[in-house]
């Protein structure tokens, strides 16, 4: 009760002396708690778009067999129709269809319209009357996305691209939006078997099993009766598939996001600690005239925590609008791609937002609490007088802690990852910071002790002004040296995996040109009569084909990249940006495969061991004959021989090429000849290799703009807690100020002083935040890097980026204080006692 | 002695061989006073500069804790609490009035005053006529509404008084109440202070280097390096 009557007399106090302090916490809290709440909205709204359409695909369906793009015979449909357990076999082609002109391809299901009814009914009564006219043999029904996408309506022609053969489709009908919210084709099967080329074969076959089946026994059952590459799918898997194939980016988003609320939270441990030391004479006066210990802390700490609920509530409500922003302007794409979805909107997530709430609400609670604790815990006669407490004290337990959290930082940062995220990554970050900061008043104490005195006498002062508030000086700092140091982690980070990536790109763009069919679509390729004609184009040195392709390797991941090229063991090296090899062995092992590290994570392939392949409805061993780096197919990439695919599979057919020009040739002209001999050329990507690793870099540093967003505000909390802690304590020392002015010091001289002890300070916290920043960096790239993605990264340090950047923070905390030292000098008498800024 | 107290009334302070030092290498400020206040007792202590005045009232509010000895504050024996309990107590049956003042520079005069009965939690309509009835004793009631920065040094005081008195405590510390004011206002504030002890048959001390003033308690003490005596023994 007396705490609560303590809190509001504080309060009232508080907003009428120092609103501007107020505001500055509640307005990091709220941007905080706005940025971490508007990407998890985001996200979820994404997810929840993906998710629900999936599930409209899924239906009913107990059980989704599944084969690979070029799909298994028809006889399995019949044999599973049969089996007594299925009530209703619906088969299916799926492919994902070039779309000529477009990069995207259109995903197109060939259904039998009335047993995919007893299956995905909301789906197929969305067909309406356009169902009859489904059976006509180029006719196809497009979803209210793909309408939009591809700016087509009822009657209007599409032509998808097949092989390398354009082919005229006729949109029959639109589905309503409600029938399906994403992109989508649906054909009748015998259609689709015909136009893309797949007579007698399905690639998927969804089952409804009689009522009281088991499931999951019958799934376990049906895996070994299916051809290899053919697996049983729970429906659950698929309908999680996107959240689990975007987990990763989504958890370290959100990581990145409650960055800004961390530094908020040590912003309000700075301005609130400064606060506390210079209310410190008024809270020994509350303890003198009765208030206890406890009811003083419980007081202040509830004056962290209000300005925290204040700043979520604003937060929370700021999030929402943000979120509504990004999903209308971005469709839900925050840098990933993965989650670009049609016509999201926002659900109201009461708990995460509550969540969010809390978390503010804790995080400025605990910035205050240490403050508030210290200040209950100075004897009142000596507060009174105007004692700070013991520095020496302070130094002593921040050593101890600094040393003991730096040490659980190191020791949690070699755990392993839990449920594939990097938990105890972040935790070791965390430890690390605080680590960093308990560090500082011994530090500054160090340094500042080796200070030589220097002749002149604003510096002098300086010096000797920061040596006797080590605690002020460490508390303005910690805010700072928190949001710098990620910064600098941050920065690190990305300029490590920008440098690995541009090196990548490198390895796999050698040649003059890259030419290529509309990437993930299934339906577009050059068969091997092409692929001559395009290699005897004019003005070519070299071509080298490719096939690459999607493939299952069970039926719970998604399915992984296989890359057939032309390698050898000898050429691997130079080929692909290779980490580990395995020792060459002679030819009685099977052919060599080489895999890319996220095989290495989700299917435990290493180096020398053999792998197993699903191609044309056989198994074939390969033999690992090396680890490779990939930052582009997530899910896992897996390079052969041209000639052992052809050979396992018969298929010669190929959907990329890299191109070496003749001497003189002219690129475009070149890319005009080739266009010349294809038969469906908008379909297919020619591009000079400079221009595609322009294009990569620059989507790479989109992914990454956010991620400075989020960091420039951090830093830009960070600076407000300086510019706070400064003009407080410049403010508080305002006698002092009087008293050199009196005996004869100018104004200029002052406002130097001050100057000079914002550059030594802000010095100080840059080349900590520099070496603290570095630490961080290795664990964000070694353990939060490795273990969320599936891809490691060497390390880099742009250093005169980060030299420019703790440049520009003294200069700024150096133009803070001569600032606030400006309004000390000045102002009048009013100003003297409203110690505001 | 001079007085004898009379058995029949109760002590209401009393301190016992009280040792107080700064430092080690420097002597004890407090080196063993004795000292036994009885209900409606009102005392003044003089002394030098620097003898330790201050710190005695410091020990006897439980601001600063003796190095040895016990103070006994209403009849509980401070030793015995712990820093909650005392700073309860210090709440409910002490008035302090500091050297320095302390007011908080962001209340008005009567928010100042009314604090001590805000922290009690006493009613608001009750608070504010308390609070007014205090102004008015102490001839503040014009300057109600101002805040600090707007009063002479002599009127801060006098709201350092009439907040150290308006919650009626037991005790009431009092270090140099009227070194910034003029004689008339100096003897009418310590009239309303001796009042105020006698009122509610409490104890009273007077910390004072005028000897006008000091001749408003009931006796006199000074406070030297040997310890507390009764003035007459001198
Ligand atoms: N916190 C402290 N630390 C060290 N010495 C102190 C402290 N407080 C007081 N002293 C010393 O103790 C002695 C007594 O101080 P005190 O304030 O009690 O004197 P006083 O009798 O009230 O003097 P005045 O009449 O000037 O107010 C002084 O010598 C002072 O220097
Ligand atoms: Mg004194």
């Amino acid at each position: 009760m007396g705490a609560w009557r303590v809190w509001r007399l504080l309060l009232r106090a508080q907003l009428r002396e120092q609103p501007g302090r107020l505001a500055l916490n509640v307005l990091s809290i709220a941007l905080g708690v706005a940025l971490a709440s508007a990407i998890f909205l985001v996200n979820g709204a994404a997810l929840a778009q993906f998710t629900g359409a999936t599930r409209r695909l899924v239906g009913d369906a107990d059980v989704i067999v599944r084969g690979p793009a070029g799909g298994f015979p028809e006889g399995l449909f019949a044999r599973l129709a049969r089996d007594p357990a299925v009530a209703v076999a619906s088969p299916v082609v799926e492919v994902d269809a070039a779309i000529a002109g477009r990069t995207e391809p259109l995903p197109v299901r060939g259904i039998d319209p009335f047993r995919a009814g007893e299956l995905q009914h909301a789906l197929i009564e969305g067909l309406g009357g356009a169902t009859r006219d489904l059976f006509q043999a180029d006719g196809i029904v497009l979803s209210a996305a793909a309408a939009t996408a591809l700016d087509l309506k009822a009657g209007d022609p599409l032509t998808v691209v097949v092989g390398d053969r354009p082919t005229r489709l006729r949109v029959v009908g639109v589905m309503p939006k409600t029938a399906y919210s994403q992109p989508l084709g649906l054909m009748d099967i015998a259609s689709a078997q015909w136009v893309f080329d797949r007579v007698g074969r399905l690639n998927r076959v969804d089952l409804r099993l009689v009522d009281g089946a088991d499931a999951a026994a019958f799934r376990a059952a049906l895996v070994g009766r299916l051809p290899a590459g053919v697996f049983p799918v729970a429906p659950g898997t698929e309908i999680g598939r996107a959240a689990t194939v975007t987990r990763a980016y989504r958890v370290n988003l959100n990581m990145l996001a409650l960055i800004a609320l961390w530094t908020g939270a040590f912003l309000v441990f700075s301005t609130q600690s400064a606060s506390v030391l210079r209310r410190r004479g008024s809270l020994a006066l509350l303890r003198a005239l009765g208030v206890t210990r406890g009811e003083l802390r419980r007081a202040l700490a509830a004056e962290g925590a209000f300005l925290g609920a204040l700043g979520a509530l604003i937060g929370i409500v700021g999030g929402a609008v943000l979120a509504t922003a990004m999903l209308r302007v971005l469709a839900g794409d925050l840098g990933n791609g993965q989650l670009r979805v049609f016509g999201a909107t926002l659900a109201w997530q009461p708990w995460a937002l509550a969540g969010f709430f809390g978390i503010g609400v804790l995080v400025s609670a605990a910035g205050a609490w240490a403050p508030a604790k210290a200040a209950a815990q100075l004897p009142p006669a000596q507060a009174l007088k105007g004692g700070a407490g013991d520095p020496a004290a302070t130094v002593r337990t921040g050593w101890r802690l600094g040393c003991a959290l730096g040490a659980l930082g190191i020791a949690l940062a070699w755990l392993p990852p839990v449920a594939h995220l990097p938990l105890f990554g972040y935790a070791s970050i965390a430890a690390l910071l605080f680590a960093a900061v308990s560090l500082v008043p011994t530090v500054t104490v160090a340094l500042l002790r080796a200070a030589p005195r220097t002749g002149r006498v604003t510096l002098d002062n300086a010096i000797a002004q920061l040596r006797d508030n080590v605690g002020a000086a460490t508390l303005s700092l910690a805010s700072i040296i928190v949001s710098f140091s990620l910064m600098v982690a941050m920065a690190i980070m990305v300029h490590s995996f920008r440098q690995s990536f541009a090196h990548w790109l490198g390895k796999l763009l050698p040649a003059d040109i890259e030419m290529r069919v509309p990437p993930n679509a299934d339906t577009a390729f050059w068969n091997a009569d092409e692929q001559r004609r395009l290699a005897a184009t004019p003005g070519i040195a070299r071509i080298e084909f490719r096939r690459t392709l999607h493939l299952a390797l069970d039926g719970r991941q998604a399915p992984v990249t296989l890359i057939a090229r032309d390698i050898s063991r000898a050429t691997a090296a130079r080929v692909l940006p290779i980490l580990r090899q395995s020792a060459v062995r002679a030819p009685p092992d099977p052919p060599p495969a080489w895999v890319s590290e996220a095989m290495v994570d989700r299917y435990g392939v290493t180096p020398g061991a053999r792998l197993r392949l699903p191609l044309g409805g056989r198994w074939r061993t390969f033999t690992v004959a090396g680890v490779w780096r990939d930052y582009a197919r997530s899910t896992g990439a897996i390079v052969i021989g041209r000639a052992a695919y052809a050979a396992a599979t018969g298929d010669n057919a190929a959907t990329e090429a890299s191109l070496w020009l003749a001497p003189h040739a002219d690129a475009d002209r070149v890319g005009q000849a080739l266009r010349a001999r294809l038969g469906a050329p908008e379909a297919v990507q020619i591009t000079t290799s400079t221009t595609v690793r322009a294009r990569s870099l620059a989507i790479f540093d989109r992914a990454f703009t956010i991620t400075y967003a989020l960091e420039a505000i951090a830093v830009l909390i960070g600076l407000a807690g300086v510019a706070f802690a400064m003009s407080s304590t410049a403010i508080a020392r305002r006698a002092e100020f009087g008293m050199l002015r009196h005996i004869g010091m100018r104004r200029g001289q002052v406002i130097a002083m001050l100057a000079e002890e914002g550059i030594i300070l802000s010095s100080l916290g840059a080349v900590y935040g520099l070496i603290v920043g570095f630490g961080l960096s290795l664990v964000l790239v070694f353990v939060v890097n490795r273990q969320s993605f599936d891809w490691s990264i060497d390390l880099a340090v742009p250093l005169a980026r980060l030299c420019l950047l703790g440049a520009i923070l003294v200069i700024a905390a150096a133009v803070t204080a001569a600032w606030s030292g400006r309004a000390a000098v000045g102002g009048d008498a009013l100003r003297a006692v409203r110690e505001d800024w | 002695m001079a007085e004898e107290p009379q058995p029949t009334r109760a002590v209401v302070l009393r301190l016992e061989s009280v040792r107080k030092r700064f430092a080690a290498d420097r002597p004890a400020v407090l080196d063993g006073i004795d000292l036994e206040l009885v209900e409606g007792e009102y005392v003044a202590v003089m002394g030098e500069s620097g003898v330790g005045k201050s710190t005695l009232l410091n020990v006897l509010a439980g601001l600063d804790s003796p190095d040895s000895g016990r103070v006994t504050l209403d009849g509980v024996d401070l030793s015995t609490l712990d820093d909650d309990a005392i700073t309860r107590l210090r709440r409910r049956a002490v008035g302090f009035v500091f050297q320095a003042f302390h007011v908080l520079p962001y209340l008005s005069a009567a928010q100042n005053v009314s604090l001590p009965l805000e922290l009690l939690g006493v009613p608001a309509v009750e608070r504010n006529a308390r609070t007014t009835r205090m102004l008015d004793a102490l001839g503040l009631a014009a300057l109600a509404a101002r805040l600090p920065r707007q009063l002479s040094g002599g009127e801060i005081q006098r709201i350092a008084i009439a907040r150290a008195l308006v919650h009626s405590p037991r005790v009431l510390l009092a270090d140099e109440p009227t070194g910034n004011l003029d004689p008339r206002s100096a003897a009418q504030t310590l009239q309303v202070l001796r009042a105020q002890v006698k009122a509610h048959a409490g104890a009273g001390i007077l910390i004072t280097h005028s000897r006008a003033a000091a001749e408003t308690a009931d006796r006199i003490l000074t406070l030297d390096a040997r310890g507390l005596a009764a003035e007459e023994r001198r």
